[in-house]
């Protein structure tokens, strides 16, 4: 089997009363595009988070690269947050700073001695690559919802991560932006030979990218493998039905 | 604490507790401040970007304010002074009350309405748009960033327009005393001059180091742990103001209390 890049077993995290994940068992490979499905509310955004050590799960084992990430210290959890890239659902881009700047902004404070030159020729070399040159001057407001995820894509792809975790990134986009971030992610992969998780509830999004899926159900995968495996063989009615609500609804 | 534990309390006992955990929460905050300003990297772009809108945010409003209050406070402190025959001590009452509290206080309340509430809010909304977890994420210090360079930059220009204040409040001051009284302008600042000591401008800079100090942490903690959703954003921005206000006033009182122990020895 190929190397496992994030080894995930027997998580459990729970919010006071509210337990939101009790017991998810996951692998990512080296070079794969793991799709996680799994209603609003189920724990997605929770279990990336996790990963990347902004929150600190309850109970079971969340190795990154090989680290346990909740027994890092600050340092060494910096050096693995390099590595990974996160995009956040809202995009979350500095509101403040031109894109231009919120590109720079990980860039200048981790990679030390770079040019001017060098930053900028490394910004518009991303900005291309996600089909946004002439943005790079300004600011989120100006942007669209679609835009904004890209450049929240290239954001987080100027520190060459290995890892990259997509949360909702076509979440309320029209089918043709969609379809147009779908490739992106795809492209990224290729081209930055990353291994990717995607959270989606779209279907659409996890067929196109996704090389295995994964859905979460109360708190646990409860159905893993590729699309056909998981859809056309679920035998549980949830994950059934999730497929049915999509191709069928709408 | 889990939610149904919490429920079985008392009223006022889960005030209390709400009080002291918040109590010590906002100590971690500032001995956090405490232990990061040292640390680089120095965000030395963003302290300076941070002091110039501290500036032009209050600028205004603080020009207008001080220039009234030193014009207004001559007004009516001249009757009274004239029942004993001594408007000629206008100008020594005048600076004794600008430079003592007045110029201090009026920068610090009206810093804390403008800008307290401004970085309380700025600070909330990058909290629940996730753009503080997104540094976190990108392996910078959103805390050395955001809240670090902040309090430096209230810290220092608070006293810079404090001192704008005295001056604006004191022209103020000039304007109706030189119309009543015919003072030139030279007498009334040697007499200005004359009437306050090294411990009155002493005392003054340190306590607008206060309270820029107070204004800077007190809107960074209310926006760093404002609560998710837009309403929280308000809340952080109403609260900061709030809060700055109340310790500023009670620092005032602490202060008076020790330089009238000073000035007494
Ligand atoms: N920091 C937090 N404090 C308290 N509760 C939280 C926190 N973060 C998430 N939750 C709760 O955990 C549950 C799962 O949240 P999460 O954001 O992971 O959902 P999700 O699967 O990403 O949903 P969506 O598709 O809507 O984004 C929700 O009920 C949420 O209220
Ligand atoms: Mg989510």
């Amino acid at each position: 089997m190929e190397e496992k890049v994030v080894e995930i077993k027997g998580l459990k995290k729970s919010f006071g009363d509210l337990k939101v994940l009790q017991g998810v068992d996951l692998d990512l490979h080296k070079g794969e595009n793991l799709v996680v499905l799994g209603k609003s509310g189920s724990g997605k955004s929770v279990l990336i988070k996790i990963m990347v050590g902004l929150l600190r799960q309850d109970a079971g084992m969340m190795k990154v690269l090989g680290q346990e990430v909740s027994t890092l210290n600050t340092k060494a959890l910096n050096a693995l947050r390099l590595k990974i890239g996160f995009s956040f659902q809202n995009s979350a881009l500095y509101d403040s700073m031109t894109v231009r700047e919120n590109m720079e902004f990980p860039l200048v404070r981790n990679v030390k001695n770079l040019t001017r030159g060098e930053i900028t020729k490394k910004i518009e070399g991303l900005l291309d690559s996600v089909g946004l040159p002439q943005s790079i001057n300004q600011m989120p407001s100006e942007l669209s919802g679609g835009q904004k995820k890209r450049i929240g894509v290239a954001r987080t792809l100027i520190l060459n991560p290995e890892i990259m975790l997509y949360d909702e990134p076509t979440a309320g986009l029209d089918p043709i932006t969609c379809s147009e971030i779908n490739n992106l992610i795809l492209e990224v992969k290729e081209r930055f030979n990353t291994s990717s998780i995607v959270i989606t509830h779209d279907l659409t999004c996890a067929k196109d990218t996704g090389d295995r899926m994964a859905v979460l159900l109360d708190g646990q995968f409860k159905a893993m493998g590729t699309f056909e495996e998981v859809f056309t063989h679920a035998d549980d009615q949830r994950v059934k039905s999730f497929y049915d609500y999509n191709f069928i609804h709408s | 604490m889990s939610e149904k534990e919490d429920d079985r309390k008392p009223f006022l006992s889960k005030k209390f507790d709400k009080f002291f955990t918040g109590l010590a929460n906002a100590w971690s905050f500032v001995r956090r401040f405490f232990s990061e300003v040292f640390i680089p990297p120095y965000e030395f772009k963003e302290i300076i970007h941070q002091c110039y809108r501290i500036g032009v945010e209050s600028l205004p409003l603080i020009s207008l304010t001080g220039f009234i209050v030193g014009l207004v406070f001559t007004n009516q402190s001249r009757p009274s002074l004239s029942e004993f025959g001594a408007a000629s001590w206008l100008p020594s009452l005048i600076s004794i009350a600008v430079v003592r509290a007045m110029g201090p206080l009026v920068t610090a309340l009206i810093a804390a309405g403008k800008v307290g509430s401004s970085i309380g809010a700025e600070i909330g909304s990058m909290k629940v748009t996730e753009q503080i977890d997104a540094m976190e994420v990108s392996a910078t210090n959103p805390f050395n960033f955001l809240v670090v360079s902040r309090v430096l930059a209230t810290t220092l220009m608070i006293p810079l327009l404090v001192m704008y204040t005295d001056f604006v409040a004191l022209m103020g001051s000039f304007l109706s005393v030189n119309a009543n009284e015919m003072v030139s302008m030279s007498t009334f600042f040697v007499q200005v001059f004359e009437s306050i000591t090294f411990l009155d401008i002493f005392s003054s800079v340190m306590k607008s180091i206060l309270f820029g100090f107070t204004i800077g942490i007190v809107g960074c903690y209310k926006g760093y742990n404002s609560s998710k959703g837009t309403e929280g954003v308000g809340q952080a921005a109403n609260s900061a103001v709030v809060i700055s206000m109340f310790l500023i006033f009670i620092e005032e009182l602490l202060s008076l209390q020790i330089v009238n122990a000073i000035r007494g020895m």
